[in-house]
């Protein structure tokens, strides 16, 4: 077979929007975020765990999760990064800018933690165990994105 | 009780960043024949067919039909498995309870991926959940870099020690045949100059995005020992899976919950009190140099905060004490639907004694894992002897 046959290749563009419905547990999160610029969790009954994303059950006790508390806007880095790869954001198609930081971040009367972008890039300047202050945005719209990234507290 | 389940063939495609001389179900008819040559069986000695795939990386959404006469479906049992990181073992998994439950005696469990066909990096994002991690998410990438800082923080590992990983997995390489990258000249130096993705992850610390197919074949007790002259049994098998999102496992990499629970759950079943001693080899799913190094910690190699320790004093080189990934590992060759079943194919290699050059000599116990979804973990203990 010649080299022109081997390499025949079909292309195949796909341009597809999806919907998600955020769920009970994620209408009030978002409800609170936008309208508050407040952010919620919720807490166990048995072992007392602070779940953000709230969720209609703890998976450890298999126990209905009813409580809510408020949680953050401060809170703590348990790792990072500062994105250099450029990759395509599945929100918008396009490609994000980088670099950017990144981090997971347990606020403040959460167990777990969540994802969200951080406000440096000089991976000399981030440490594991920073404290770090969620920056919401003025025109809040209902998503995780009404926190436009969270910003580094002096120390 | 269960019945007594070994594999006995397995079949590889050569690995390769692009397969563009073979279509998907040619590439997935490559594995699948070299396994029954390797078995001198037909597809008509296999009872049942399971197939492993990650349909959104190539947008080849229904595998089972679209390459149905190469896996070799044509009016036989079968199921497909998408399981993210997982899948290889959990078709293989899934194969041996069809087997040791009695209802098929000769079970066929293949994995496939054709990643130079789509968009692993946007795939992979689409494993985040749609609301609470994809619009912040930052692919494969950035994932296991936060995790890696994590790690890096607990256990006090250097970016050198993981470098030490991606030499050691690309050196083995060069002794496998069907492996991806090999790079026979790459020194720890090399790794760290690579190009920075996202701290501490360079180009080096990351597995390749690969082609390529895997078929293993289980019996049951009478038709292994009657078609295999040195077959693999299972000896364990154990699954454990993490909570729902990214953040809820608190110490990340530094503590790999399901890998602790999974890897406890197999030692019990395989009567293995020191994993280090026990093991003769261990084929694990380390998507990361830095994931490696955790790995080893977690799965009782070694005390915690000693992997970095453990690369240093050569414990799992392929002469060491416990050699790990001779294969060349997923840092070597990852196409990710056979990824897991690649760690079973190879780590029943290593129990046949048919590993070639990378054969670790007179290895009786081995070790394979699968790792991925969101921190899932499988397991898998084979052995010389019966269980």
């Amino acid at each position: 077979m010649s080299r022109e046959e081997t390499t025949l290749r079909v292309p195949f563009l796909l341009d597809m929007e999806y919907r998600y419905a955020v769920g009970q547990y994620g209408r009030r999160f978002f409800t609170e975020l936008r309208d508050h610029a407040r952010l919620m969790g919720a807490r166990c009954p048995e072992c007392e765990r602070v779940y953000v994303p709230p969720r209609p059950v703890c998976g450890i006790c298999y126990r209905e999760l009813h409580e809510w508390v408020e949680v953050g806007p401060e809170g703590t880095i348990v790792g990072w990064t500062v994105v250099r790869l450029p990759f395509i954001d599945p929100m918008t198609g396009e490609q994000r800018p980088v670099p950017y930081g990144f981090a997971i971040i347990r606020l403040d009367g959460a167990s777990t933690s969540l994802y969200h972008f951080l406000d440096e890039t000089d991976e000399r300047k981030i440490r594991v165990g920073q404290r770090v202050r969620a920056v919401f945005r003025e025109k809040r719209e209902g998503s995780l994105r009404d926190i436009l990234h969270f910003r580094l507290l002096e120390e | 009780m269960p019945r007594r389940v070994a594999i006995i063939a397995t079949g590889q495609t050569k690995h390769a960043a692009r397969r563009l001389d073979v279509n998907i179900a040619e590439l997935i008819t490559e594995a699948v024949t070299r396994a029954l040559q390797d078995a001198d069986l037909t597809m008509r000695d296999i009872d049942a067919v399971l197939l492993g795939n990650m349909e959104p990386f190539e947008g080849f959404l229904f595998p089972e039909l679209w390459a149905v006469e190469g896996w070799g479906g044509y009016m036989k049992p079968s199921v497909k498995f998408n399981t993210g990181g997982t899948v290889g073992t959990t078709t293989a998994i899934a194969a041996y309870y069809y087997v040791a439950s009695g209802i098929y005696d000769t079970v066929m469990a293949i994995g496939f991926q054709k990643q130079s066909e789509g968009h692993t990096q946007t795939a992979i994002t689409t494993v985040g959940d749609p609301i609470w991690e994809r619009s912040v998410m930052a692919g494969a990438i950035g994932n296991f870099a936060v995790m890696a800082t994590t790690y890096m923080h607990e256990s006090g590992v250097t970016e050198e020690q993981a470098a030490k990983v991606a030499v050691k997995a690309r050196r083995n390489a060069c002794l496998n045949e069907y492996a991806h990258l090999q790079m026979p000249d790459i020194t720890v130096e090399e790794v760290l100059r690579s190009e920075m993705l996202a701290y501490p992850v360079k180009r080096l610390d990351m597995c390749p995005q690969s082609d390529g197919a895997v078929a293993v074949i289980f019996a049951e007790e009478s038709k292994a020992q009657k078609l295999c002259p040195r077959p693999a049994w299972i000896k364990a098998v154990a699954t454990a899976h993490e909570q729902q999102y990214m953040g809820d496992s608190p110490k990340r990499l530094a503590e790999m919950r399901s890998l602790i629970a999974a890897s406890r759950r197999a030692y019990q079943a395989a009567g293995i009190t020191n994993p280090r001693k026990e093991l003769d080899v261990a084929e694990i799913y380390e998507v990361a140099s830095f994931a490696e190094l955790a790995m080893y910690e977690n799965l009782g190699f070694c005390e915690r905060g000693e992997g970095g320790k453990l690369i240093d004093a050569g414990v799992t080189e392929l002469t060491g004490e416990l050699p790990v990934n001779p294969s060349g590992g997923v840092l070597s060759t990852n196409p990710i639907g056979a990824t897991a079943l690649i760690r079973v194919a190879e780590a029943a290699l290593q129990i046949m004694g048919k590993a070639g050059r990378r054969q670790v000599e007179g290895a009786r116990t081995a070790l394979a894992t699968g790792y991925g979804g969101n921190a899932w973990t499988d397991i898998l203990i084979l052995s010389r002897e019966k269980p």
